[in-house]
């Protein structure tokens, strides 16, 4: 049986990297560009470079069971650190490149991480400042030596150095080696990873060899994930995703993973590589969609109506097309006519040539956008998934995609809903524990291994797909008892390019209310356009016209969530564009950029008055928090508006 | 020479010794007289700085370094021997390159071009093998392209490698301005004003470059700055001069605190 026999022989990662170094071995593993170049590694000589790395670890001392911390952007060398850590039987704790000292110190200190491998002076300088308050912390490891010549070396070592010296105690240390990776099994910890916590601390969720392998294993069959396919790494390497990709499905199927040569070459390098298989959220959507428009706008005439014409004509049959449906052979010749003249070399611009299999997740994404991807012919698909759950729990098949749900289940998952509507799941990926807080565990796992999502939903019943509504806990009821669902209203106030980011209240209260944030991009081009000046985010954010372009956004969602029964009493009355743009940094934001509204509710608490005692304007001061971690703040004066709602008779109805 | 004893930085570093002494310098435009009798040297591995209130002086003096103004009177010392009457490019080949207080880049080339031109005091194929494209000019294409390329990795202009530099904001063009001079692998970098007309966060981008610059390579820095903070941060010994004269040298700390350089800045009235 071949399940079987997977499950004895393929139970680690490090196993299966010894497969495809002997199965793809001359296959590229690795690309990074660097020095302008691609520079690539095999299967076979990324397994010499780990190895080497994992010696050097030995002889540094890692012992079973440690923890090792990884901090940096993706690079191939931090991707064999994770492999390295896990051949000498210690656990990779990647953490976000761009939390700040004090959130990385409560991480460090709560793995108890003995090992730092950090990818540049930054992050070392970031963990030299804390490292007194860490007991555990022993050595660092750092990739480039840039800036850190001078440093003490006593307890800091270069990358290179630790696999040389790995390379040279090869002979002393390679029965230990063998014998470190000969123990993993499919129940040793493959990774454990930090959540980002829209409330409270973040919690290490464990994660087993099972859990990713098998994971790995249903999703790459589900897409048919081969070993010549390409990714792009760029997603930060401390989430889920990233390592399913990146390390679960990559090791699995052998393909080849692609990283950028910095953050700001991202665009070219997409282009440069053109991967197979992609995976973004869809702010990213969002930001491409929004600088093709714009770039639309500075085109010629000729330009502009050729791709007006054949958009159009591209909404109207792409996603039939797509889908596998008949489509007439006029608009089948129209339509090739377009992929040479526009949707083909729109594509090419955009990295997306190749793409066969694309996934957007994370939060909901806009109609509008998924549409226009998808009319391109470009396979956009969605997944609904968590890091207790390895990623994947819903996802769409081929010639099944909607916008509005997030599909069936995934290979070897069970899903359902409990009786306040919240979606419960079960599968071959569900977490281990949450580390060293076994309350927090049996809160979210029960003994029968259900896992609560934290999001209300429902399956529809002639589909079988899911549709989220909201958080379970965020959804609420208003003073007059109808259902207060913020998400769903902020997501489509989100969906206009002008809105960056909203915030919606008005739980137990008689209206809802919204802070907004403008995205500088689109109205400061709009702004540019129409010879507005501006000096600051916050300046543009205040201007009259640009409040009244939002008022009538606003109007425009507030008439469509009236046409929704359940949610029409979630109408926007009063709005407040605010003066600063909302930032992890000032953990109004989680790392994955997701709303903490607790946070927002508390520190704007001023202004949220304001929005219901129908004062005309508010001053207020805000503190903000700089990059290096200095603290400044902000003052500024607030409009207040009232947006245009459609009164409502239908849900008084219902609540009577 | 005298003093080819190097010394220890206040952080520890050790500085080489002399790489280049400058010994009584003149120089004269017609009546005016832009420079008067000044000596200093710079040693190997140290950031030199040279400062002075506007018209003291300073950027004549990097000229006269630069081989682009020739001293009325006086010598100027480069490793160890006296350096004849020279062309600025002949300078540039034993390891001199600078960069300009307003910046002078070719604005329509790209970043990558108009770096790679760092390089060409270190090309010698011929005019016909760089026409066809063969041989040599190949092959030293080739290697002057990673150097170039490394140079680019360390200033973090990859992003817009293949942008004309007319594109750019003028903070990046600065960066790419110090890139084609280290592109020359200097043994002495002269920087005329690295910082002028930046913000606080490009000044401190800025500042990092120079200290990596010095402590990676080892290259020795020569620079003028007007921003106090900046100098005093950053170099191991100043010269400071005023109306043509030098009126103080040594460490940061000795220069704050000398009554001469405070009456230059503060102003008093002269005679």
């Amino acid at each position: 049986m071949t399940a079987s026999q997977s499950s004895s022989e393929l139970c680690s990662v490090p196993a299966l990297l010894a497969r495809n170094a002997s199965q793809y071995g001359a296959r590229p593993a690795y690309r990074e560009k660097e020095f302008g170049i691609w520079q690539s590694w095999t299967w076979a000589e990324t397994s010499v470079e780990i190895e080497a790395l994992a010696l050097g670890l030995l002889n540094l001392g890692v012992a079973p069971g440690d923890h090792i911390a990884i901090i940096g952007r993706n690079r191939p060398y931090l991707y064999w650190s994770m492999v390295a850590a896990q051949s000498v039987g210690a656990v990779p704790v990647p953490l976000y490149q761009d939390a700040v000292a004090e959130e990385m110190a409560y991480v460090l200190d709560h793995c108890g991480a003995r090992f730092v491998i950090a990818a540049d002076q930054e992050q070392v300088d970031k963990v030299i400042e804390i490292q007194d308050r860490l007991e555990t912390f022993e050595h660092m490891v750092y990739l480039d030596p840039r800036g850190l010549r001078k440093y003490d070396h006593s307890k800091l070592h270069q990358f290179s150095h630790v696999q040389d010296q790995g390379r040279a105690a090869r002979d002393e240390l390679m029965s230990e080696l063998d014998k470190r990776r000969s123990g993993l099994d499919y129940d040793s910890t493959c990774v454990m990873l930090y959540t980002s916590g829209t409330t409270g601390k973040p919690k290490g969720v464990v994660l087993s060899n099972r859990n990713i392998i098998e994971t790995a294993k249903n999703s790459s069959e589900f897409d048919s994930l081969v070993a010549g396919d390409e990714v792009l790494a760029y997603l930060p390497m401390a989430w889920v995703g990233d390592f399913i990709f990146s390390i679960g499905q990559a090791y699995w199927a052998g393909f080849c993973v692609n990283c950028p040569e910095s953050a700001d070459t991202m665009m070219t390098d997409l282009r440069e590589i053109a991967p197979s298989y992609y995976f973004a959220p869809p702010r990213v959507f969002e930001t491409q969609l929004t600088s093709i428009m714009i770039r639309m706008e500075d085109a010629g005439p000729f330009k502009k109506r050729l791709f007006k014409r054949f958009m159009d004509h591209a909404r109207k049959v792409g996603p039939k097309l797509l889908d596998g449906e008949s489509v007439g052979a006029m608009d089948r010749i129209m339509y090739r006519l377009g992929e040479w003249t526009t949707y083909g070399p729109l594509k090419n611009a955009l990295g997306f040539s190749k793409v066969r299999v694309g996934y957007t997740a994370g939060e909901a994404i806009g109609p509008e956008i998924f549409d226009f991807y998808r009319s391109m012919g470009i396979n956009l698909k969605q997944l609904y998934g968590q890091t207790e759950a390895s990623v994947f729990i819903t996802q769409q098949p081929d010639g099944e995609v909607r916008s509005d749900t997030v599909g069936v289940p995934s290979p070897g998952v069970e899903l359902k809903i409990a009786e306040n509507g919240e979606v419960y799941y079960r599968s071959p990926g569900v977490f281990v524990e949450y580390f060293k807080n076994a309350d927090s565990t049996a809160g979210t796992k029960d003994a029968e291994g259900w896992v609560a999502t934290g999001d209300a939903g429902f399956i529809e019943k002639d589909t079988g797909h899911l549709r989220i509504i909201d958080r379970a806990k965020d959804v609420g009821q208003m003073a007059s008892g109808a259902l207060f669902a913020p998400k769903y209203v902020e997501n489509k106030l989100k969906f206009y390019p002008n809105i960056l980011e909203a915030v919606v209240f008005g739980n137990g209260r008689d209206e809802c209310t919204a802070f907004l944030n403008i995205d500088l991009t689109a109205v400061g081009n709009w702004a540019e356009r129409n010879n507005i000046a501006y000096a600051s985010y916050q300046e543009l954010a205040g201007h009259p016209e640009v409040l009244a372009q939002i008022e009538g956004h606003i109007a425009e969602v507030n008439a469509s969530v009236a046409g929704d029964e359940m949610l029409s009493g979630c109408q926007v009355h009063r709005f407040v564009v605010l003066h600063k743009e909302l930032d992890a940094d000032d953990g109004e934001l989680t790392r994955t950029r997701k709303v903490r509204r607790r946070i927002i509710e508390e520190k704007f608490a001023d202004i949220i008055t304001a929005l219901y005692d129908g004062s005309p304007q508010v001053s207020t001061e805000t503190e903000v928090t700089y990059e290096d971690g200095r603290k400044g703040s902000i003052k500024a004066t607030l409009e207040v508006r009232s947006a245009k709602t459609v009164p409502v008779t239908v849900s008084k109805v219902a609540a009577e | 020479m005298k003093d080819t004893e190097g010394y220890v930085t206040a952080d520890g570093r050790q500085i080489g010794g002399t790489l280049m002494e400058m010994k009584n310098i003149t120089l004269r435009f017609g009546g005016v007289v832009a420079i008067k009798d000044i000596s200093f040297d710079v040693h190997e591995g140290e950031i030199r700085a040279i400062i002075g209130p506007n018209g003291a002086g300073k950027s004549s003096m990097l000229n006269v370094i630069s081989g682009f103004y020739t001293p009325s009177e006086g010598e100027v010392w480069y490793q160890g021997a006296k350096r004849p009457q020279m062309k600025p490019y002949e300078v540039a080949r034993m390891g001199v390159a600078r960069t300009f207080q307003n910046i002078a880049l070719f604005e329509g080339m790209t970043v990558l071009d108009n770096v790679m031109t760092g390089r060409l005091t270190h090309m010698n194929a011929s005019v016909l093998s760089q026409a066809i494209w063969w041989g040599r000019a190949r092959e030293e294409e080739i290697e002057n392209r990673e150097k170039v390329e490394r140079v680019i990795d360390f200033l973090e202009i990859q992003h817009i490698r293949k942008t004309p530099v007319g594109r750019l904001p003028y903070g990046l063009k600065k960066r790419v301005e110090l890139a084609r001079a280290l592109a020359a692998e200097p043994s002495l970098l002269l920087l005329d004003e690295p910082m002028a007309g930046m913000n606080v966060e490009e000044k401190e981008d800025m500042s990092r470059f120079i200290l990596d610059v010095n402590d990676e390579f080892g290259t020795t820095i020569c620079l003028i700055e007007h921003d106090m903070g900046v100098v005093m941060d950053l170099s191991d010994r100043v010269v400071v001069m005023d109306y043509g004269k030098k009126i103080g040298d040594g460490t940061p700390d000795e220069v704050r605190n000398d009554q001469a350089v405070i009456d230059a800045y503060l102003g008093v009235a002269h005679d």
